[in-house]
């Protein structure tokens, strides 16, 4: 096997490999996939010198340790927390030089929920339909790591990025989510569409990557039944039949049957990757640009 | 057909039927190919096409409302032959709710003209629609946990195969080993929206 890989030492509770997903095969059933917190996946490839399109492992809450074969450089971003070299503390959000065999461990969140770890060279497995993102809908793409696997890291490109610590948002203590109201709000009773955009909402402990799910009042609808199957977008906000809205993030499905009440700003969806369980949502309705 | 707007750059068109859904699909794929339409997704659906990943939502809605788009698509369109054994575990639940005796599933599945009309679910699921209305059939009222891959499945107007084992409530009436989905292939979908299919009874495993 050759030198340009990395081992899984620690897999951690959810890390996947990400990278700007597969977009235009939602005609096969096939979801868009990709980083959810796709600005700080670019970030970190830019931190390490990697072009934009480099696949990246997105980690959940409790971070994730590596082992690489080769003198790599890495940055980790994203949610803010600990990274240490060989048990010594390295900056998060800046590029660190990881020698060949050394232990770089990335430490539980200290806030938000994903945090991004970018390699020189990227993370170098199979492309499926012209990404490397594991869809956890639909099972595309790697598994999510498990223990002692090994990574394939491609040739590297470019110089590291000459920066101290680059700038992060903060994980949202409260998400407002600016909305366009349809293409089903008239499925919604007006009262309901005064909740949805007036109430707070939480996040719940069942979101993942496939929606964030939501807790608080139920939607009303001014009628029953399913809508015939019909094209679903990033950051819709579906309603099922329980009456709580659940926004589409990227590895929702392609079609659905429940109404859409309204589009989240895709401006305002990164943050979304960030909200930990609990974190307040409000939906402010704008018009539509 | 009406237009709504969906998002910040993305656009559903409503149509009236299954039929013109599928002619207004067949229309944005060729306007697409010509270079007079660039959107990233073509969905089409049950109702509906939808458009996202539009540089110019309004112009296309407007261009779309001035323009006729034929009520079918031509049929001159490729037939993907499924070799079926009808031995699914619903066999006789359908066969109790078409009326007719259990053997007779088979024949009368098998002598319908299906075509893919849209897909979903899964990479490769296509939702297939052939069979007259008389033979609509509610999901199962529990669904199962793992659905074999390869099932021939039915729920409401609609035929699919599970491309690979998950959890279902459609009514499973028989099994094929033709591979619907293989990500190396191109299109990695055997049946892509508009497709035309035939299933053909064959016995034994």
């Amino acid at each position: 096997m050759t030198d340009r890989a990395l081992r899984v030492v620690r897999a951690g509770a959810l890390t996947t490999v990400q990278d700007r997903g597969r977009p235009g095969h939602a005609h096969l059933g096939v979801p868009r996939s990709g980083a959810l917190d796709a600005p700080a996946a670019a970030l970190v490839n830019r931190l390490v010198g990697n072009p934009p399109e480099a696949a990246v492992l997105e980690t959940t809450l409790t971070g994730c340790a590596l082992r690489p074969r080769c003198t790599v450089t890495v940055a980790v971003g994203g949610a803010p927390c600990p990274v240490t070299v060989d048990g010594r503390p390295v900056a998060w959000g800046a590029p660190v030089h990881v020698p060949a065999g050394a232990l770089l461990d990335v430490g539980a969140v200290t806030a938000g929920v994903r945090s991004y770890v970018a390699v020189s060279g990227g993370i170098a497995v199979e492309p499926v339909l012209g990404s490397r993102s594991t869809d956890l809908l639909s099972g595309l793409g790697p598994p999510p790591l498990t223990d002692g696997m090994v990574l394939p890291l491609g040739r590297r490109t470019g110089p590291h990025a000459r920066v101290d610590v680059a700038p992060q948002p903060s994980p949202p203590a409260e998400l407002v989510l600016r909305v366009t109201l349809g293409p089903r709000d008239d499925w919604f009773t007006p009262r309901a569409v005064r909740v949805f955009t007036s109430h707070a909402f939480r996040v719940s402990p069942a979101s993942n990557r496939i929606g964030l799910r939501t807790e608080g009042p139920a939607l009303e609808r001014a009628r029953p039944g399913e809508l015939p199957s019909e094209g679903m977008t990033l950051g819709a906000v579906q309603v099922p039949p329980d009456g709580r809205p659940v926004v589409f993030l990227p590895d929702h499905p392609t079609t659905g049957g429940y109404p859409v009440i309204a589009v989240v700003r895709t401006a305002d969806l990164p943050a979304l990757a960030q909200a930990v369980p609990g974190t307040p949502v409000r939906f402010v309705a704008v018009r539509r640009r | 057909m009406r237009t709504l707007p969906v998002g910040d750059d993305a656009l559903l068109v409503e149509v009236a039927s299954g039929e013109e859904a599928e002619a207004l699909h067949a229309e944005l794929l060729r306007r697409r190919a010509k270079g007079l339409l660039a959107a990233r997704e073509i969905v089409p659906a049950a109702r509906t096409v939808l458009l996202d990943g539009l540089a110019d939502r309004d112009r296309v809605a407007a261009e779309l409302s001035a323009s006729d788009v034929p009520a079918t698509a031509s049929r001159a369109r490729r037939v993907v032959e499924i070799p079926v054994r009808y031995d699914g575990p619903d066999l006789a639940e359908v066969a109790a709710h078409w009326g007719v005796a259990e053997h007779e599933v088979a024949r009368i599945h098998a002598a319908a003209d299906f075509r893919v009309a849209f897909c979903g679910f899964a990479p490769g699921f296509g939702y297939l629609t052939g069979l007259p209305p008389r033979y609509d059939v509610p999901r199962r009222a529990t669904p199962r946990t793992a659905v074999p891959a390869g099932s021939v499945a039915l729920a409401g107007p609609y035929t699919g195969i599970y491309p690979r084992s998950s959890p279902g409530g459609w009514q499973l009436i028989g099994t094929t080993d033709v591979v619907l989905w293989d990500h190396t292939r191109e299109p990695a979908a055997l049946l892509t929206p508009g497709t035309r299919v035939r299933f053909v009874p064959v016995s034994g495993p």
